[in-house]
Parts: C-alpha cells; structure tokens; sequence
C-alpha cells in the first residue's frame, strides 16, 4: 500500500515537474496576489501614505468654521483640498458636476453665514443660561432675539465611492464641526464670564487607549501584513483547487484514470498520492508566501511580517488548511466532466469561500444570516485559525477546534468524492 | 480444458436506457483460448469487457475469473487480469518507461523486477530506443504498443482487449499480435474485440458472434463458417447472423 502510495505521488510530481507553466503559476501567482494585495491593503489604511485623495471645497462661509474645516482637511494628509478652478473659487454648480462624472470622489460645500450664524446660535444659547444664573447680559439677550436657522454642510459624493469611504469622510467631517462648536462655546463663555485671562481647558478629557496583546514586556501590535498576510495566504492555497480538478479531469479523459481502476489499487490510494504531492505544495506555498513576506516586504514598503508567533502551529495551521483545500479540490475534479467545467466552477467557488469565509469583509461586519454561513466555511475557519496564532497568540489547543473542522471538511469531502465515483460505475 | 471465465445470466441495463445492453448473457471461455468477441456497434462488448474489468457492476447475474466469483473477490480478480483499453491510456508528458513504471507499480511489482520486465517488453515490441521520450511525441502505433505493455507487465492469466490494432500501421499491428501470441503460448489467456474480422479468423482459436446484449454463435472461426450456409469467411457469418442493417451506437 505505502509502496503504492509512494508511486502516486512521484507520478504527482513528474506530471507537475513537466508543465513548467503550470509550476510556475502554482508558486509564482499566490506571490504576486499577496504582494499586491497587501500593498493596496496598506496603502489604504496608512495615514502618511503618498497618495492623497484630490476634494473640492466651496466656500460660501468665507468664514472661522470653513478656514477650520479647510486647515484641518489639509493637515489630515489625506486629502488635497482645491477650492479654485482657474484661479476662480468653485461654484457648487461646478463641484456637482465634478463630482458625479467622477472628476473628483468628494466635494463639501460650507453654506454662506455658517460662521456667524453659528457664533449667533451658541451666543444665544450662552447667553440664556447665564441669564437664568443671573450673571448674563439681559439687554443682549432682548436684542439678538433674531430666529437663526438650521445650517446644512452639504456633501457631493462620486457614486462610485465605497461606503466604507463615504462613511469615513462624513465622520471625520463631523468631527471637526463638532470640535469647532465645543471651542466656539467655550470662547462664548469665557466672553460672557468676561475673564480674559481665565483659560477652560479644550482638550479633550476622555483619551482612547488601545490595548494590544504582549510577549513579556512587548506589545505586539497587529500591521497590515499581519493581517492580509494570512488571509491572502489562504486564499492562495485554496486555488490549488484549480489544477488539482483540472489534474482529476485530465486523467478521467485521458483514460488514465479508467486504466488504474482495472488495477489493483484502491481509488483513495490514487487520491492519497494527489493529496501528499499537493500538500507539498501548499506548504511550499505557505513558507515561500512567508519569506517574501519577511525579507523582500520591507522593500517594498511595507512593515515586515513579525515572527512573534509559533512557526510550527503556523505550520500545522497551513497542512490542515492545505487539507480542506486539497479534499475540496478532489471533490471538484471528481464531478466534473471537463476542464471547461472544473476550472470556472473551481476559481469562482474559491471566491465564493473566501468572501463567506471573511477574507473580503470581516465576519462580524456582515448581516447575521450571513455570519452563520460564514461559520461553516473552511476559509474562515482557517482565517480564525491564523488569527489565533499570528494576532492572538494561541497555543495548540485554543486552534484545535479549528484545525479538527478543517480536516473533518477534507474527510467529507473526499468520503463523498470516492462514493460519487463509486456510484458511477452502477449506472 | 476448464473454463477460466464463467459468466452466468449476466445483465446489465444502463439508468435510463430503453433496452438492456446485456441481456441474459451467458458464456464459458476455456483456459489458453484467444477468445474473439465480435459484434457490431452496440452489440454489448464493450459493457461486457467493462463489467469483467470491474469497471461497471451488472445489473444481475454473476461471472468468475479462475473461480474467483466477482461478487466476492473483486479486488483478488484485478490481480490475475490485464486490461487493454482501446484509448491510449497513457500519461502524454510522461516517457514511456515512467509510464510503465508507474503502471507496473500499481501491480505491485518492485526494483529491479519491474526495471528487467519494462526494459524486456519494450524491447520485445521495438521501442527500447524511444524508452526515454515522452509519449506525447510518439506515432499511434508506438502509443497502442506502450498501451499494451501496460496492460500486460504483471503477466496476467487473462489479458482482456479491447481493439489492440485499431488505427495502426501494418508493422505495428504484426508486432501486436505477434507478441500476443508469444503470451498465449505462455498461458495467458486473451478476450479479444475486435472489428478486424479478418485479423480475428487469423488470430482467435474461438469465436462469439454478439448482437442486442446476446451471444449468436460461438464455436471455431472454422467451424463458424462451415455452418453458415454460402459463408467464405468470417465476414460472411457476420452478416449472416447480425444482418446488413447500420448499427449507429449512441
């Protein structure tokens, strides 16, 4: 049995060995995907990136809000704030237009009189309840009785933009607005007090800290690599899905694979040497995946990967992935009947995992129904695994549940592949 | 002679077929026979070969090869038979040895045996010079020898073939049924289809006439043509029992 099994997998080899093309894209595409991807990945979430995003500003305030809401766009270094086409201050009319063919992701307008009619509504407000204290000015209050209206920042967005961007620029918008009040309120009050030299403390009095994992007296703060390194990783070794079927396929047509069955050999032993010769593979995948995303990462640009895990429960984590990927592999190429049916179907479903598995979105970020979809995905149970070990610190038994559904998922889906071929031959 | 392979009421009805492609076929094949199984398309010898290869299951009936019931010893059967499918059921990327290599393997032969035994056979059918280039590159007559050598490196008891010498040159097919032969002479007893009517008079020591999943007639080339009324060879009893209606298999 072993001597057989053994046979397979040389065969395995041989056949990969002879498609030089083939060899290459197995090693060289989930490189070039992880690279790329984390370089997107990073560069959307760096603050000091290169790239700024170019927004158009009209200003009708002309005021302290719009030059507060203009010095603090500019500071943020994410954005490149343009308030003049040709020299001429641009008009709202213009902005739209701008905007929704796609010129530009973003334009805000800042309405005529935000400034004073704010000052006008927080001296109000000041005003009235320093009066009720008794220590207000009650001739000011009778004159500047005028009704101050609502004021609207309006927004242009490219429908093309993500939410996920939208969301974030109206936040920090309103954030700044916000903090422009508070400091508007206090300088009322300190007028109204009529204490030049007495000075309310503006800064904010509840800080965020973010706690983060440590080993020994470090903090292990999670970068970017960290992150897509092990779910591009995963998604990578999944898409060995594709050839692996297409390999399955090439033998049934071929008659290869007709021939072993008049053999002496058990089918699963034939499967046993697919699944040894591509486990190899994955794993070489794996390692190469993280090499690069140690020693040539820091190249590029990007933060390298921090081996502050365990590289061996890494390790473990990857065969039991490469397991699940490698049954579903056989379970593809075993139902279908040509390369024109497993290739397509194989990479789409790949996709279909990942996505349901959290690669794309985080799982916690998606509707419930789909959250509990997500639970039975091989990918995320995968994903949670490397999570565990790379960001979580976790030991063998906190992935244990993990690594068991994996290798549960390639038994099912081996077991089924092997009846489904067994069945065939009662037709 | 004892049978070697018996088959009894076999039946085999494909899902969704109208008409059972075996139907109450029953047949003894004699040890050391080249035994001819001959019937045109869709007469039921592919599905016979298939169901006596282990491929397909019948529908009913049983068969046994050197007494071993299929039901029973299935795996034990596909040590003592070889199989020679009429597709080139090769790897194209790999050589020609690596190909029998790897085959022979499956039958568990090891080391230096299966070297000798590869090295012997593809010296025997003339191809000892191309061992070491890929099949991919090989004419169809040198890919039906490679396809036979696969199918025979064990030294099987029953060597069952499925139209060795179809679509191959004179000089290959000679080199076929000549090695063949040397086989039979060896014991090996060989079940053969074909639709080389003629090649089959020359080669088989027995004949069955299949059509509509049942045997016609089964006897002697010779004796087959005796009986038939009018018949000069066997393409005569052929048409004779089968009729000269087409028979397009789909």
């Amino acid at each position: 049995m072993l001597y057989k099994i053994y046979q397979s997998v040389l065969k395995e080899i041989l056949l990969l060995s002879r498609d030089l093309g083939g060899a290459i894209i197995l090693f060289v595409m989930p490189l070039v995907l992880v690279i790329t991807v984390t370089l997107i990945q990073d560069s959307t979430f760096k603050q000091t990136g290169n790239a700024k995003i170019p927004i158009l500003l009209v200003d009708h305030d002309h005021g302290k809000v719009s030059q507060s809401v203009n010095d603090n766009l500019a500071k943020s270094n994410a954005f490149d704030v343009i308030s003049r086409f040709d020299n001429q201050p641009i008009t709202e009319a213009q902005a739209k237009e701008a905007v929704f063919k796609g010129k530009y992701q973003l334009a805000i307008v800042i309405p005529a009189d935000l400034s004073h009619d704010l000052q006008a509504k927080i001296d109000q407000n000041v005003n009235k309840i320093m009066t009720s204290f008794g220590v207000g000015d009650s001739s000011a209050t009778a004159t500047d009785k005028k009704k101050v209206t609502q004021k609207e920042v309006k927004l242009y967005f490219d429908p093309a933009v993500q939410i996920g961007f939208k969301n974030g620029v109206m936040s920090a918008i309103d954030q700044m607005i916000s903090q422009i009040e508070t400091q508007s309120i206090y300088a009322a009050f300190k007028e109204q007090l009529g204490e030049t030299e007495f000075d309310f403390e503006q800064q904010s009095f509840i800080n965020f800290k973010e706690i983060v994992p440590t080993i020994g007296n470090k903090e292990v703060k999670p970068n970017s690599v960290q992150h897509n390194v092990p779910a591009w990783t995963l998604f990578a070794m999944f898409f060995i899905v594709i050839p692996l079927s297409i390999n399955i396929v090439k033998e049934k047509s071929q008659g290869t694979f007709v021939r072993l069955q008049t053999n002496p050999v058990r089918t699963w032993v034939v499967m046993a040497g697919k699944t040894i010769t591509y486990l190899i593979i994955c794993m070489l995948q794996f390692y190469m995946i993280l090499a690069v995303a140690f020693f040539v990462f820091p190249h590029l640009g990007l933060p390298p990967l921090h081996f502050n895990f365990s590289l061996m429960l890494m390790s473990l984590v990857a065969l039991f992935c490469g397991f699940a990927a490698i049954g579903y592999g056989i379970l593809v190429g075993t139902i279908a009947k040509t390369q024109e049916q497993s290739a397509p179907f194989g990479s789409t479903s790949v996709i279909i995992l990942a996505a349901i598995g959290g690669v794309w979105v985080p799982v916690f970020a998606m509707p419930e129904m789909m959250q509990i979809v997500a639970r039975c995905s091989p990918m995320n149970w995968g994903l949670n695994a490397f999570y565990d070990v790379i960001l979580r610190q976790a030991r063998l038994v906190d992935v244990l549940p993990e690594i068991g559904l994996l290798f549960l998922f390639f038994l099912l889906t081996t077991t089924i592949a092997l009846l489904y071929d067994k069945k065939k031959r009662t037709v | 002679m004892q049978p070697i392979i018996q088959i009894n009421d076999l039946a085999k009805k494909y899902k969704d077929a109208e008409f059972y492609s075996l139907n109450h076929f029953s047949l003894d094949i004699l040890q050391g026979e080249i035994f001819g199984l001959l019937g045109p398309n869709g007469a039921g010898k592919s599905t016979l070969i298939s169901i006596l290869c282990g491929l397909i299951d019948p529908t009913s009936g049983s068969f046994s090869i050197k007494g071993l019931d299929y039901n029973r010893h299935a795996f034990a059967l596909k040590k003592i038979i070889g199989v020679v499918p009429q597709e080139y059921a090769l790897y194209p990327t790999m050589t020609a040895r690596e190909n029998l290599v790897y085959f022979g393997s499956m039958y568990g032969i090891k080391g230096r045996d299966l070297k000798d035994k590869v090295t012997q056979s593809l010296e025997f059918l003339g191809l000892l010079n191309f061992a070491d280039r890929r099949v991919e590159t090989f004419s169809g007559g040198m890919k039906r020898r490679v396809n036979l050598i696969a199918g025979i490196l064990h030294e099987p008891e029953v060597l069952f073939l499925d139209e060795p010498t179809v679509g191959v040159d004179v000089q290959s097919k000679n080199a076929i049924i000549e090695y063949l032969q040397r086989l039979n002479r060896n014991g090996t007893t060989i079940v053969y289809t074909s639709h080389h009517l003629a090649e089959a008079q020359e080669f088989c020591t027995d004949i069955a006439i299949v059509d509509q999943g049942r045997v016609f007639a089964k006897n002697t080339p010779q004796a087959l043509i005796a009986e038939t009324p009018n018949a000069k060879d066997l393409e005569d009893v052929f048409l004779s029992l089968t009729g000269k209606g087409l028979r397009d298999a789909v």
